[in-house]
């Protein structure tokens, strides 16, 4: 779940403005990109890397361990299947409004081959001091330093600013995970809590959760078990009902969803929910000295 | 998006599931005609929203002229905060028992779940806690699909009769539904078997996944709008989402996330959010338009610009609001945090270009922008 500096990452649709913006920060950063990927650019190096027409081919001629895809809504779902089919077992999609029953065929293929998806809609994932895949200001030093604290969030910008105050208040960060804004995601806020209860660099997680669906609910069961300190912020506690709040999955309809019932779960299991982010630093020193 | 009735049913006949006959009516004098032609019939209230019988607006009639009068009360009647606009006038069917079926989008288990209920016609929470024994759940693996001996399996030990396989294949051809018209959810509560031992629809609720309207345009143009108000319809052309609340403090903020957690904060030191609104994602360029927009919202008293950047850039979304800052000159009061990406050059052009300096934390802008007092005109 959490990229090292040490795994062989692959960018699907490198060629783009986008991906080549973002590739270059990641490499600067020092993340260890071997290859892109575009089916029309097969042969040419673009970043200091070479490209491949799909995902097979970069299997079996470069190899690779993570793959990232900067690939538009409608080209995702056979992107992802290539990544998946080549043998792929993480697969990072940060592409905002794919059709959700592409997303259902991704995690299906993801299912059958043993392969871990990030997203989709995530911001990505930041290792501090080691290197990042998405398009997170991890080369940012107010908001990303290697530390003992983990951050898990739905959003990228909310991600960011909880990643700020713990910067803040002179602590860092083991890894943020951007877990993605849709309503069907592969890595859930449960599975990432168990990531980084089984990371050691990891003292204490801050779980950054938004109104809509029941991931959170699901990861308060988990918490209840967790021997590390988890703090927790869950954004739309002002949202009207009914409405979705930009993310697809942010939207409370009846009773499922709210603000209420999943900051009661949390805090059943132990979980100490803040009012605003700004809340991080105490609650940090509180817990972890 | 959401569909009415009507238009899901038009749907569902196409993959071969009977739906009862009937005409759309806008006027109660064209009720008053589809009556005539049908005989017996249901007067429905067309809104896409739940409870429409316990709302009066479901009406049986016998006769044109009950047809007219029904449809003279449904017609403008408000239900939920849909107001009717029209009424679905369907043929009466003589109903023998009624059943639930469902697919739809299950986080969950991240596949398409199909839900049937020996027991129909109450909400499906309704059915889960009084008659759980009557209901089945089967997730699919969508890359394989859902047929006839899955049906089955599902429905097996729900003593339907001999008709058994008459329900496995209306589950068949709703899950082909469900795939066919990119559905999120599709529910026919109540499902129903009449005195020919027929199965029907009686009802349609279909909701597409906004994601797929690009690919499924044909079928979108007839979905219900969201109801919007004016400047959020303007909002809509721009591509932005806009949603109007009851608050005097505007809000302009980069990503779902950031953009309620500013309302959530100006709500917890005692503000109100006068909106939500956001420029995160790839709108990060249209922050000049997000700010033309906010500014036509009357009852403004100041406004919180909160940027921290991941892909959105703050340089490029600063460069964006002071442009129309500089344009519109408004005598408002702005309190800016600005953090992430590109937030170095974003401070320096604040400071520039408005002699502005952002707040050091989104807590002491809020708090800022919530202690400005309203000064009566």
């Amino acid at each position: 779940m959490i990229v090292r500096s040490t795994d062989r990452i692959l960018i699907q649709g490198i060629t783009g403005k986008q991906g080549t913006f973002w590739t270059e920060c990641m490499q600067a950063y020092g993340s260890n990109i071997v290859a892109g990927v575009n089916p029309n650019k097969a042969g040419i190096t673009h970043c200091n890397v070479p490209v491949f027409a799909n995902a097979k081919d970069c299997m079996s001629e470069a190899g690779f361990d993570v793959s990232v895809l900067f690939i538009p809504p409608m080209g995702c779902k056979a992107a992802a299947l290539d990544a998946i089919e080549a043998g792929c077992k993480k697969v990072v999609i940060l592409t905002e409004h794919i059709p959700v029953q592409d997303v259902m065929h991704i995690m299906a293929a993801a299912r059958a081959n043993g392969a871990k998806i990030l997203g989709p809609n995530t911001a990505g994932q930041v290792t501090p001091g080691e290197c990042f895949v998405g398009f997170m200001p991890a080369f940012e030093q107010d908001i990303f330093k290697p530390g003992n604290v983990g951050v898990i969030s739905r959003s990228g910008s909310l991600g960011t600013l909880i990643c700020l105050n713990v910067v803040q208040a002179g602590y860092g960060e083991s890894a943020f995970i951007g877990i993605g804004g849709d309503p069907i995601i592969g890595t859930t806020s449960r599975d990432a809590l168990q990531a980084l209860d089984q990371d050691e660099k990891t003292h204490a997680v801050i779980l950054v959760g938004e109104i809509g669906g029941s991931m959170e609910e699901e990861a308060a069961e988990y918490a209840a078990s967790m021997r590390k300190p988890v703090l927790s912020f869950i954004a739309g506690r002002s949202s009207p009902p009914g409405k979705k709040m930009g993310h697809a999955g942010a939207i409370v309809m009846g009773n499922k969803g709210t603000y209420a019932s999943k900051r009661s779960a949390l805090e059943a299991a132990g979980v100490t929910v803040m009012d605003s982010p700004s809340q991080v630093g105490e609650l940090l020193r509180t817990k972890l000295g | 998006m959401n569909f009415e009735e009507y238009a899901g049913k038009a749907l569902l006949k196409q993959v071969g599931i009977a739906v009862p006959h009937g005409i759309l009516a806008h006027t109660a004098t064209e009720a008053a005609a589809a009556a005539k032609e049908i005989g017996p019939c249901v007067v429905k209230a067309q809104v896409t929203t739940g409870k429409r019988g316990k709302a009066g607006g479901i009406k049986v009639v016998n006769s044109p002229a009950e047809a007219k009068a029904a449809a003279e009360q449904i017609i403008g009647m408000h239900i939920g905060e849909h107001r009717v606009e029209k009424v679905w006038v369907e043929e009466q069917g003589d109903i023998l028992h009624e059943y639930y079926a469902a697919v739809l989008t299950d986080p969950v288990t991240k596949s398409p779940l199909v839900i049937f209920s020996a027991v129909g016609g109450m909400d499906i929470e309704e059915i889960a806690e009084s008659q759980p024994n009557a209901m089945r759940k089967m997730p699919v693996d969508i890359s394989k699909g859902f047929d006839m001996p899955m049906a089955l399996t599902m429905l097996d030990g729900l003593l339907l009769g001999p008709d058994v396989n008459k329900f496995a294949l209306f589950l068949c051809q709703l899950y082909q539904a469900f795939v066919e018209f990119d559905a999120e959810l599709l529910e026919v509560n109540p499902l129903v078997r009449l005195s020919d031992d027929s199965l029907a629809a009686l009802d349609c609720k279909y909701s597409m996944d906004d994601s797929a309207i690009v690919r499924k345009a044909g079928i979108a143009a007839n979905a219900t709008p969201d109801k919007l108000s004016s400047l959020e319809a303007d909002a809509k052309e721009l591509g932005l989402q806009f949603i109007e609340l009851d608050g005097d403090i505007g809000v302009i903020a980069n990503g779902a996330g950031l953009t309620m957690t500013t309302m959530d904060v100006i709500t917890h030191y005692g503000g109100q959010p006068a909106n939500f609104l956001e420029i995160g994602g790839e709108a990060y360029t249209k922050a000049t338009d997000a700010l033309n927009l906010l500014l036509q919202k009357p009852g403004l008293k100041c406004l919180v610009v909160n940027f921290c950047g991941a892909f959105a850039r703050t340089d490029v979304m600063t460069d964006g609001i002071i442009s129309a800052w500089e344009n519109l000159q408004p005598e408002l009061p702005v309190f800016f945090s600005i953090h992430g990406t590109g937030a170095t050059a974003a401070r320096a052009m604040l400071k520039q270009r408005l002699h502005m300096t952002p707040y050091a934390t989104m807590d002491d802008a809020i708090k800022a922008a919530v202690a400005v007092e309203v000064v009566a005109a």
